[in-house]
């Protein structure tokens, strides 16, 4: 019978991660920390705790381009232990035969809207846009998330165990995004991954101008540039303001909430993910995050990826994209179903295969199967050891939470996912979903499904008189 | 203007061919796991022939006489598929209203009711959408245009029809009349889900002149009266998107009182009332992937909408709520997830061939079995095509080839290799 742990002993395990706000994963040398990227609203998450697993005589994908057959997996303590092949495991593990299953690392969505578009859709539920102003980068996806959000528990059996909840896209800068671990709580704090970095959302294109093309603007794609370096105009000079005041507290001035944030990504505390469809416009962004001296984590949607997909790769960009989604405004009407395909292709290419859809999450494993079926037509051959990469390893990459999660490696997270077969077909479905190491899905046993506090009693009145 | 008999031949070659007037190849695919969509099911090893754009035979061993032979070295054959109830075609960009024509509104708002069965949305159609060869090179055949309800119109929103994907221009088949239902339908209804049987009564009290044409409540045009009144009585079919429970059984009720043959559309509470949808022969298009409590009208939503529905002796087929036009080809991954949970899958086949055909009363216009006799719109896929690991090799109609070339894989071709020097504008032998 496992349960949740105590706090106490969550900050003990996690070796400081979970309550140690101020100081995020180092991003490079030793900077001063003028409180940018600090944390008010830390992360409680806890881990269940759970009883040592073997899973064995799998088909494993490890995630780091590796497939092993006949392997298994022993994780302890919320960790992987080891992966290979006829693993030693302790006498109290708890042993599953995973003949003819395959294993994964847990599926990672870098673009999703649970929680702040949740399900109903009620009007009083539309908390993803602070549509009011072009540049908001002071507002939280955190703070608009609804916990009892039905589709993370359908985002659950369909393998997830980590996703980046952003702000939508009506804005220029939309603001913060957040990382979570897919686990139940009463509270978003109890989901926030420990130590990952925030996202900040910005967009490019149709959106920002559509949405403010009669209410000040800007109207036009130059207006959304000159939106863009003006909010960082601004942020430069908060900086170097509260750079000069490092340790002079009363000459810092005061706080501005939305400068943090952007000095934050000049800063590389918090990741940069852009939606922008558009090869033309891509290259645009790459030029003021170069004059601005910011690095592009992510561009988010990209149908048009493809035709600069070497570009990308060589700046270190990932694209994290739709496997066929097209033709829904004019900005994306150049979609193809190779997009990834290409993506990829590139020497150091970064794919990624995101949902922005409560459906699409469920599935990333059929949107990479389509994938590579439609590489397939053109030639291009793509493993499933490959593959698995644009749903696991490069999310994690572009979210800065790799070296915790996202592969199968010893002293990881125990995040992962048995599957009963090969995972990128129709017909794949997720058997058993681990979340450091405790299994909190299990498509047989009702016992570990979990249903949100919205469903509950929905179906209480059937059963009368009909 | 050529002077060349020669060119001047190939000329009318191609005038044929884009008329649809050029006689079909005959074709004689061979070796082929043969997926009849009929009661013959699976047949392993067998070859189909084609003389005259119908299927002429089945069987092993047939003599190719001069016809075109394929090898389809064990691999899935299958009707074309059905695209699922779409705007392909009657819309181009959707966020570019200059390029959709999918829904009337010829009143100012939600207060402005203008009721018009008689739009008749495959007027629209154009045939050379680039949506009709990105999906057809998916596998698939025909669709079903629908007609949308928005406010300034009505829940009648109008009716649609099915179009071959073949490049023809005119729907085939009757007309279905498309009506919004329950919540999605509240905003045309005065406010109320309740006011819909109101309407949709008086609307048959014109038809059938117990409100005068001229009376103030009037509410349809003389064409409108008489459009409506093929749907009454036992007609044509309407298609009634509609989602809550408690919906469908006011609807099956209302229907069998107005002898009007209905089918759901969306239908994601369906599967609780799934015995009386049977008993009453009503079709279901379900959305195979809506699982979530969308609003408050889907709480019951379950991946198992299909399975049960067809457990209890519903026809099922399919329906999609994202982008069903763009990513039409996406109707397959519907079919195959309804499968992966419960569904048999000669029935996720079947949504996808017999069902809509059977439903929308296309049987003959469309080759939705592989059956001697029968159109020969088919599809070679290189693996189950209710999985989206296979992809559609090749695709007939009427026995004809389909180029599978769509702008999609131009673009897909034009980026495909290494750069030479020349833009890529430039054409590729150029470069």
């Amino acid at each position: 019978m496992s349960k949740p742990m105590t706090a106490a002993l969550a900050a003990v395990l996690l070796a400081g991660c979970a309550t140690t706000p101020a100081t995020k994963p180092a991003t490079g040398a030793a900077k001063p920390d003028l409180g940018f990227a600090a944390d008010p609203y830390p992360s409680t998450y806890a881990r269940v705790i759970g009883p040592a697993v073997l899973l064995q005589h799998a088909t494993v994908l490890t995630g780091t381009g590796t497939r092993l057959d006949d392997a298994d997996l022993l994780m302890r303590d919320g960790k992987i232990v080891a992966v290979g092949n006829a693993i030693d495991a302790p006498a109290d593990a708890v042993r599953v035969d995973a003949t003819g299953k395959w294993v994964t690392p847990g599926i990672i969505d870098i673009h999703s809207h649970l929680g702040v578009y949740p399900s109903p859709g009620m009007s009083a539920h539309s908390d993803g846009n602070e549509a009011t102003s072009p540049v908001t980068a002071q507002v939280w996806a955190e703070h608009s998330i609804w916990p009892q959000d039905p589709g993370f528990h359908a985002a659950l059996a369909g393998g997830v165990t980590s996703l980046q909840i952003l702000p939508g896209s009506a804005n220029l800068i939309g603001g913060r995004g957040v990382t979570v671990k897919n686990i139940s709580s009463v509270t978003y704090q109890g989901m926030k991954f420990p130590g990952a970095p925030w996202g900040l959302k910005m967009a490019c294109g149709e959106n920002p101008k559509r949405v403010y093309g009669s209410k000040g603007g800007p109207s036009t794609r130059m207006g959304n540039i000159a939106g863009y370096r003006a909010a960082f105009a601004d942020a430069a000079e908060y900086m170097k303001k509260r750079k000069d005041a490092a340790g002079k507290p009363d000459e810092a001035g005061k706080r501005d909430l939305k400068l943090d944030t952007l000095a934050g990504a000049i800063n590389g505390d918090i990741r940069v993910n852009i939606h922008c469809y558009r090869a033309d416009e891509m290259a645009i962004m790459l030029d003021l995050a170069k004059e601005f001296g910011f690095r592009i984590s992510a561009f988010h949607h990209g149908v048009e990826a493809y035709k600069i997909a070497d570009r990308l790769a060589a700046e270190g960009v990932c694209g994290a994209l739709w496997a066929d989604w097209w033709g829904f405004k004019m900005e994306s009407f150049d979609g193809i179903q190779e997009n990834i395909a290409l993506v990829d292709r590139a020497k150091n290419g970064c794919a990624i295969v995101h949902s922005d859809s409560e459906e699409g999450i469920q599935r990333l494993n059929q949107e990479a199967a389509k994938v590579i079926a439609n590489a397939g037509r053109v030639g291009i051959a793509i493993t499933p050891e490959h593959a698995i990469q644009w749903l696991t390893t490069n999310p994690a990459k572009a979210m800065g939470i790799l070296d915790q999660t996202g592969t199968l490696e010893a002293g990881k997270m125990a995040d992962v996912v048995l599957w009963n077969g090969n995972p990128f077909s129709s017909y794949a479905q997720a058997e058993q979903v681990y979340v450091d190491g405790a299994r909190l899905y299990d498509r047989r046993d009702r016992s570990r499904q979990p249903t949100s506090d919205f469903l509950l009693g929905q179906d209480a009145a059937r059963g009368g008189v009909r | 203007m050529s002077r060349s008999p020669m060119k001047r031949l190939a000329l009318v070659a191609a005038l044929l061919a884009a008329s649809g007037l050029a006689s079909a190849q005959d074709l004689l695919i061979r070796n082929a796991t043969v997926h009849t969509a009929s009661t013959q099911g699976t047949l392993r090893a067998t070859d189909v022939l084609v003389r005259n754009g119908r299927i002429a035979a089945i069987g092993s061993g047939l003599a190719a006489g001069n016809a075109t032979v394929v090898d389809a070295q064990g691999q899935p054959l299958t009707p074309a598929l059905f695209g699922g109830i779409t705007d392909i075609g009657v819309e181009e960009v959707s966020g570019e209203s200059s390029t959709v024509d999918a829904a009337l509104a010829l009143g100012s708002g939600a207060s402005d009711m203008q009721v018009r069965p008689e739009f008749d949305v495959t007027l629209a159609y154009n045939p050379e959408s680039i949506l009709v060869p990105v999906t057809r090179v998916e596998g698939f055949g025909w669709t079903l245009l629908s007609a949308g309800s928005r406010p300034g119109g009505s829940l009648v929103a109008g009716q649609g029809g099915v179009v071959r994907l073949d490049g023809s221009l005119d729907a085939v088949g009757p007309r279905a009349l498309f009506v919004t239902l329950g919540g999605d339908g509240a905003n045309l209804s005065g406010s109320s889900r309740a006011a819909q049987w109101m309407l949709l009564d008086q609307l048959i009290d014109e038809v059938r002149g117990r409100i005068p044409a001229d009376s103030q409540f009037a509410l349809l045009t003389p064409a409108g009266r008489t459009t409506l009144a093929k749907y009454v009585g036992g007609g044509g079919r309407v298609m009634v998107r509609i989602q809550r429970a408690s919906d469908i059984v006011r609807v099956l009720r209302w229907a069998k009182a107005r002898d009007v043959r209905i089918a759901l559309v969306g239908a994601t509470e369906a599967w609780k009332v799934a015995p009386q949808l049977a008993a009453a022969n009503v079709p279901v298009f379900v959305d195979a992937l809506a699982n979530l409590p969308a609003d408050f009208d889907e709480l019951g939503a379950t991946l198992e909408n299909a399975a049960r529905l067809h457990a209890a002796g519903v026809k099922v087929s399919f329906f999609q709520t994202g982008d069903a036009s763009h990513n039409a080809r996406k109707v397959r991954q519907l079919a195959g997830n309804a499968v992966a949970n419960g569904l048999p899958w000669d029935a996720g086949l079947a949504g996808l061939t017999t069902v809509p055909a059977s439903a929308l009363g296309v049987g003959g216009e469309i080759g939705n079995t592989i059956a001697v006799g029968q159109r020969a719109d088919l599809v070679l896929w290189s693996g189950d095509p209710l999985d989206v690991a296979n992809v559609a090799r090749q695709v007939w109609l009427d026995g004809r080839a389909i180029p599978m070339r769509s702008r999609q894989t131009e673009l897909r071709d034009r980026y495909l290799h290494p750069d030479t020097g020349l833009p890529r504008t430039y054409p590729s032998d150029a470069r």
